[in-house]
C-alpha cells in the first residue's frame, strides 16, 4: 500500500507553483531571483457590475435603444459619462453611475463593471523564478527547510522565526505575546481561547506556528488577517517531535508561512518554508512511496494523534484493531517505546 | 452491442470513492454472472497524490491478488479485451463519487414549482447549492448576476415554465445567466443543465451556448404544472457531474476511457438500480437503498418504479464533517454514544476526522463516535428525502416512515462494521422503518457497480442479485405502539419448518431476536396487544412467511419514532442493553 509523504525535511528543494485565481498578467521574468514580498503577476477583476437598461428607462424597444446607447463594449468610462441619450426636449440622459468599464452593450442594455479591484500575487517565498505561466503566475525554485501543517486559515506571509515553544506540549497563552513580538512568526505551542489569537492580531504578528488548536476556535481564527499555521491537528495536541526539533533550531530565521486555501485535489498542504544557503541542491522529496519496516511514521489520529514512531512491522492481511474493526495495519513503535497496532490509513511517513 | 452477443464477458467495476476505491470483478459462472472478488484500496485523488489512478491501480492489484488472475500488464496498464491465457478482462464499467462538492446555482420560475424541481434535480447528485433565482428575488438584475458571479458555480441548473407556456421571464432569467457565464473566466465557466420550457431551447442554445462551459439541454422537469419528471434530465446532470470531474480530478479522463464512457456518478447509478429493482419486483410499497459514504449519504427510495434520490454531501462523513454542526446539534450526535464521552471530544473529532476522511477508528472510543455520527447523517438524510417521496406514498403519521418491503444498505461504515448486529441498529435506530421488512447489507458496495453495469449488459444485475451478492440481516417488524416502557404490546410465535417454535412477548421499549438463519423461511405468527401495529394494520393479528438472516427475526419495540431517555445515563445503558441484544 502507498503512503502518503509529510514533508518535516531539514534540507530540500521546494518547486511550488504561484497563481493568480483570475487571469492577468505576470511581471516576474524566467530565472528572476524573487523575495518573498516581490509582486510576481497581478491582475484587475471587478468587484460589482451595474446593469443599466436602456430600454426600458425610455420605455423603447431593445432595438431602439441600440441606437441611443453612445458606449461600446470594453470602454473605460468616469462617473457620470453619458452612456444613453433619448431624443426630445424631456427626455434625461442616462449616465454611468460610477466610474468603470463597458463588458457588454446590445440588446438595450448596457453592463458595465464598476469597483475595480487589483490583486497583487506575492512570490510567498524567496527563490527563483523556473518557469512562467502565462497569464496565470509562476513556478518558484528554492532550497531550505520544509515542515507541513495540517491546517492553515487561508493566508500566507513571511517575517522572522520567534520561538515561544519551549517543549512540544507547551500552550500559548496571550500573556507571551508581548511588544517585542510585533512583526514576528510565532512559533507557540496549543492555543485554546479567542483571547490568544487576539492578542497576535493587536500587536500585530506576521505568522502563527501552532502545534494545535481547538476546533471552537476555528471562526475567529478564519477571521485573522495573519497566517495561522496549525502542525499536528485540532484538540490539544502537543507538536510532533520532527517538526518541533527542526522549528525550534532555525530560531530566529527569516521564515515563511503558507497557509493559503488548500486545494485539497490540486495544492499542496499548509507549510513552513526556511530558507537556506547550499552548495549544491538537494533532491526534490517524494509525494509518496510504498510502506515499508523502518519508516518513520506520524499517527494521524488518535490514540496517539500527532505522535511518531516506527515501523516495526506490516502484517498480512487485516489486522483486528482496538475498535473491532479490520484494516490492514502496522506495529508502530512510538518514541515512548510502545508498540501499537495502527491502520495503515491512519499513518503517514515522515519524509 | 446487443446483450446475446456480450453475454459472455468479464467486466472489471470500479468505484472511486472519496476515501476507497474498489474493484471488483463480475464473471460468468455456470451460465449466469456472479460477483467473483473484490479488492480495494485508498482513493488518491487528493494531495499528495491527486490522480485517482493511482488508486484505482492499487485496488486491481488488491483484486488480483484475491483471484489469482492477471489484469495489469507489466507496465500497469489495463489488459482489455481478455486474452486467451485467460489474463485481462472484456470490459469496464465504473463509478465516482470522489470530488468536492458541485456548486450549484439553481434558477426557476416559482418558487414552490420549477425551483423546487430544479432543487430536487441538484440533490440527485453531489450538489451544494450556492445561490438561487426565481420571480420572487428581490435583488436587482445586476445583485443577481454578482451574486452568481461570486458564488463561482460549477453547475446551474435552469428550469422553468411549462412546454409553450411561459418565455419572457424565464429568457430574461437565461439573460442574467448568460451574462454571468460571460463575466467568468472561460476556464471558470459553470456547465449548464437546461430542463425548463421545451419551445425555448433554441433561445437556449443561442444566448447561453457560447458562454456556458459546457450546456445540455434536457426534456422539461415540469412539462405541466401538475407534473414533475426529473428522469430525462438527472440522466444529463449525470453527465454534466462526470464531465466536471473529468476537469477537476486527474485520473478521471483515463477511466472515462478505460470504461468506454461507462463512467456515471456512484449516486446515480444507485438510484437507478432502485429503480429498476422497484420495476422489477413490483415492489407495492417501497424499497430503500442507502449508503453512507465519505464523500455524502446517498438515499434512493423506488415507490411503484418512481425513483426518489437525494445525494446529500454535507451529511458524508469525510470532508464536510468538519460543517456538519452547521445542520444538526451537538446532542443530537451525542444521543447516539453508548460511552460516557465528553462532548468537546467529539467536536474535535469531526474537525480532526474532516482533515484526514478515509482514517479509520482505531479506539472503542472512536468508533462509538463514528456509529453515532453515521445514525445522525443517515437519520437526517433520510428525514431529507421523506420530503420528497411521492404523494402517494403515506405513513400512517407524518412523523414515521411509510411502509417498505425492503431496506438495502451500504457504504464504509456499514459494510465495514464491527459485527451486522451493530449495522443493524444503526441502521434501525437512524431510518426508524416501520411494519415488517428484510434488511440487507451490500457488503462490497456493488449497487452503484450493477446500476453502471446493467447500462452494458442488462442481464448481469438480476442474475448477480439473484445469486445472494447481499447479504441478508433477517426480517425486522417494526411495531408502533402508544405504550409505556415495559408494556407488553405484541406476542410472536416463529413456527420452523420441522414445526418447533420460538415465542416473544414483546414489551415496548426493546428488541427481541427469533432465530432464523440465512436461507431458511418460517412462518411468524403476531399478536398485537391492544391498538399495536406490527406491520398487520393496528391492533391486527396474523401470520406471514419470512426469511432468515444473519440475526434473524428481529422484532424492535422501542417505538416510532424512537425516543431516547433524557437522562444520559439511563439512556447509555439503554443503548448498551440493545447493542447486547444484537450481538455486541
Amino acid at each position: 500500500m502507498l503512503a502518503p509523504v509529510l514533508h518535516i525535511l531539514p534540507l530540500a528543494t521546494i518547486v511550488r507553483e504561484r497563481t493568480l485565481p483570475v487571469a492577468g498578467k505576470v511581471s516576474a521574468r524566467l530565472d528572476q531571483r524573487v523575495s518573498p514580498t516581490d509582486v510576481v503577476a497581478e491582475a484587475n477583476y471587478a468587484r460589482e457590475h451595474v446593469l443599466l437598461d436602456v430600454a426600458r428607462a425610455f420605455g423603447i424597444s431593445a432595438n431602439a435603444a441600440d441606437k441611443l446607447i453612445k458606449v461600446n463594449q470594453g470602454d473605460r468610462l468616469p462617473q457620470d459619462a453619458l452612456i444613453a441619450e433619448a431624443r426630445g426636449m424631456f427626455a434625461r440622459p442616462i449616465k454611468a453611475p460610477r466610474p468603470g468599464r463597458v463588458m457588454v452593450a446590445g440588446g438595450g442594455q448596457v453592463l458595465m463593471e464598476v469597483g475595480d479591484a487589483r490583486i497583487e500575487l506575492r512570490a510567498g517565498m524567496p527563490g527563483v523564478v523556473t518557469q512562467i505561466l502565462p497569464e496565470r503566475g509562476v513556478v518558484i525554485r528554492t532550497v531550505g527547510a520544509l515542515i507541513q501543517g495540517t491546517w492553515g486559515n487561508g493566508r500566507i506571509d513571511n517575517g522572522m522565526m520567534v520561538n515561544l515553544l519551549e517543549k512540544p506540549d507547551a500552550v500559548l497563552a496571550p500573556d507571551r505575546l508581548d511588544i517585542n513580538k510585533r512583526g514576528s512568526v510565532i512559533l507557540g505551542g496549543h492555543v485554546r481561547d479567542a483571547e490568544t489569537l487576539r492578542a497576535a492580531a493587536e500587536l500585530p504578528v506576521r505568522g502563527l506556528i501552532l502545534s494545535s488548536m481547538l476546533s471552537s476556535l476555528l471562526p475567529t481564527a478564519v477571521q485573522m488577517r495573519f497566517p495561522i499555521l496549525v502542525v499536528d491537528g485540532f484538540g490539544a495536541m502537543p507538536m510532533n517531535t520532527a517538526s518541533f526539533n527542526l522549528l525550534t533550531s532555525n530560531n530566529g530565521r527569516e521564515v515563511t508561512v503558507n497557509a493559503e486555501p488548500f486545494d485539497r485535489y490540486n495544492g499542496n498542504p499548509p507549510e513552513v518554508i526556511i530558507p537556506l544557503p547550499v552548495s549544491s541542491d538537494p533532491p526534490e522529496p517524494n509525494a509518496y512511496v510504498p510502506f515499508a519496516v523502518g519508516q518513520r511514521v506520524r499517527m494521524r489520529r488518535s490514540p496517539n494523534a500527532g505522535m511518531l514512531g516506527t515501523v516495526a512491522s506490516l502484517p498480512a492481511g487485516l489486522s483486528l484493531l482496538p475498535s473491532g474493526l479490520r484494516a490492514l495495519a502496522g506495529e508502530v513503535k512510538l518514541e515512548n517505546s510502545a508498540t501499537v497496532l495502527v491502520p495503515l490509513v491512519n499513518l503517514e511517513v515522515v519524509g | 452491442m446487443p446483450t446475446s452477443l456480450v453475454q459472455n464477458e468479464s467486466i472489471l467495476a470500479l468505484e472511486v470513492g472519496a476515501a476507497v476505491t474498489r474493484a471488483v470483478l463480475f464473471d460468468v459462472v455456470e451460465g449466469q454472472y456472479r460477483f467473483v472478488a473484490a479488492g480495494q484500496a485508498p482513493t488518491t485523488a487528493e494531495a499528495p497524490f491527486k490522480d485517482i489512478g493511482i488508486g484505482v491501480r492499487e485496488a486491481i492489484e488488491s483484486l488480483q491478488s484475491v483471484t489469482n488472475s492477471k489484469i495489469l500488464a507489466p507496465d500497469r496498464n489495463l489488459i482489455a479485451p481478455s486474452q486467451a491465457d485467460g489474463s485481462g478482462v472484456d470490459a469496464v464499467v465504473a463509478t465516482i463519487s470522489a470530488g468536492p462538492a458541485v456548486k450549484t446555482v439553481i434558477v426557476g420560475l416559482l418558487n414552490n414549482v420549477s425551483l423546487k424541481s430544479a432543487r430536487r434535480l441538484a440533490e440527485s447528485t453531489y450538489s451544494r447549492v450556492v445561490d438561487s433565482l426565481d420571480l420572487s428575488d428581490q435583488r436587482r438584475p445586476d445583485a443577481q448576476l454578482d451574486g452568481i458571479v461570486r458564488s463561482r458555480p460549477d453547475l446551474v441548473i435552469l428550469t422553468g415554465g411549462t412546454d409553450g407556456g411561459a418565455s419572457r421571464s424565464i429568457l430574461r432569467m437565461l439573460e442574467a445567466v448568460g451574462l454571468a457565464c460571460y463575466l467568468m473566466p472561460m476556464e471558470k465557466r459553470p456547465m449548464v443543465l437546461y430542463a425548463g420550457n421545451q419551445n425555448l431551447a433554441n433561445d437556449v442554445q443561442e444566448m447561453l451556448g457560447g458562454h456556458a462551459g459546457k450546456l445540455e439541454i434536457s426534456y422539461n422537469v415540469r412539462p405541466s404544472l401538475e407534473t414533475e419528471d426529473l428522469g430525462p434530465a438527472s440522466r444529463e446532470l449525470a453527465g454534466l457531474v462526470t464531465k466536471l470531474r473529468q476537469r477537476q480530478i486527474k485520473g478521471v479522463d483515463e477511466l472515462y476511457t478505460w470504461a468506454g464512457g461507462n463512467l456515471l456518478p456512484t449516486a446515480y447509478a444507485q438510484g437507478r438500480m432502485i429503480r429498476f429493482l422497484s420495476r422489477l419486483y413490483e415492489s407495492s410499497r417501497g424499497l430503500l437503498s442507502v449508503n453512507i459514504g465519505a464523500s455524502a449519504t446517498s438515499v434512493a427510495a423506488g415507490f411503484s418504479g418512481e425513483l426518489t434520490l437525494g445525494t446529500y454531501p454535507q451529511f458524508g462523513l469525510g470532508e464536510s464533517l468538519g460543517g456538519l454542526l452547521q445542520f444538526t446539534e451537538l446532542d443530537d450526535i451525542m444521543r447516539w454514544l453508548p460511552l460516557d464521552i465528553s462532548p468537546n471530544i467529539v467536536r474535535e473529532y469531526l474537525s480532526q476526522k474532516s482533515l484526514y476522511p478515509s482514517a479509520l477508528p482505531a479506539t472503542r472510543d472512536e468508533q462509538a463516535i463514528s456509529q453515532a455520527l453515521a445514525r445522525q447523517v443517515l437519520f437526517l438524510a433520510v428525514r431529507a428525502l421523506q420530503k420528497d417521496f411521492p404523494a402517494s406514498v403515506r405513513a400512517s403519521r407524518t412523523e414515521l416512515m411509510p411502509p417498505l418491503d425492503l431496506i438495502l444498505a451500504g457504504g464504509g461504515v456499514i459494510s465495514d462494521g464491527v459485527s451486522l448486529g451493530q449495522s443493524l441498529l444503526l441502521l434501525l435506530d437512524a431510518i426508524q422503518p416501520v411494519g415488517i421488512m428484510p434488511i440487507l447489507i451490500d457488503q462490497n458496495n456493488l449497487l452503484p457497480l450493477l446500476g453502471v453495469a446493467g447500462e452494458r449488459n442488462n442481464y448481469l444485475p438480476v442474475q448477480v442479485i439473484d445469486s445472494g451478492a447481499f447479504i441478508g440481516l433477517g426480517t425486522v417488524i417494526s411495531v408502533v405502539a402508544s405504550a409505556s416502557y415495559g408494556d407488553q404490546i405484541l406476542r410472536a410465535r416463529l413456527t420452523y419448518g420441522d414445526g418447533t417454535e420460538a415465542r416473544a412477548d414483546v414489551k415496548f421499549g426493546g428488541l427481541e431476536i427469533l432465530p432464523l438463519p440465512s436461507g431458511q423461511s418460517a412462518r411468524l405468527s403476531l399478536a398485537p396487544v391492544s391498538r399495536a401495529d406490527a406491520g398487520l394494520g393496528a391492533g391486527r393479528s396474523g401470520s406471514i412467511q419470512v426469511t432468515g438472516g444473519a440475526l434473524g427475526v428481529v422484532i424492535d419495540a422501542r417505538g416510532r419514532p424512537l425516543m431516547l431517555p433524557p437522562d444520559p445515563v439511563r439512556r447509555r445503558e439503554l443503548i448498551k442493553k440493545w447493542y447486547y441484544t444484537v450481538g455486541g
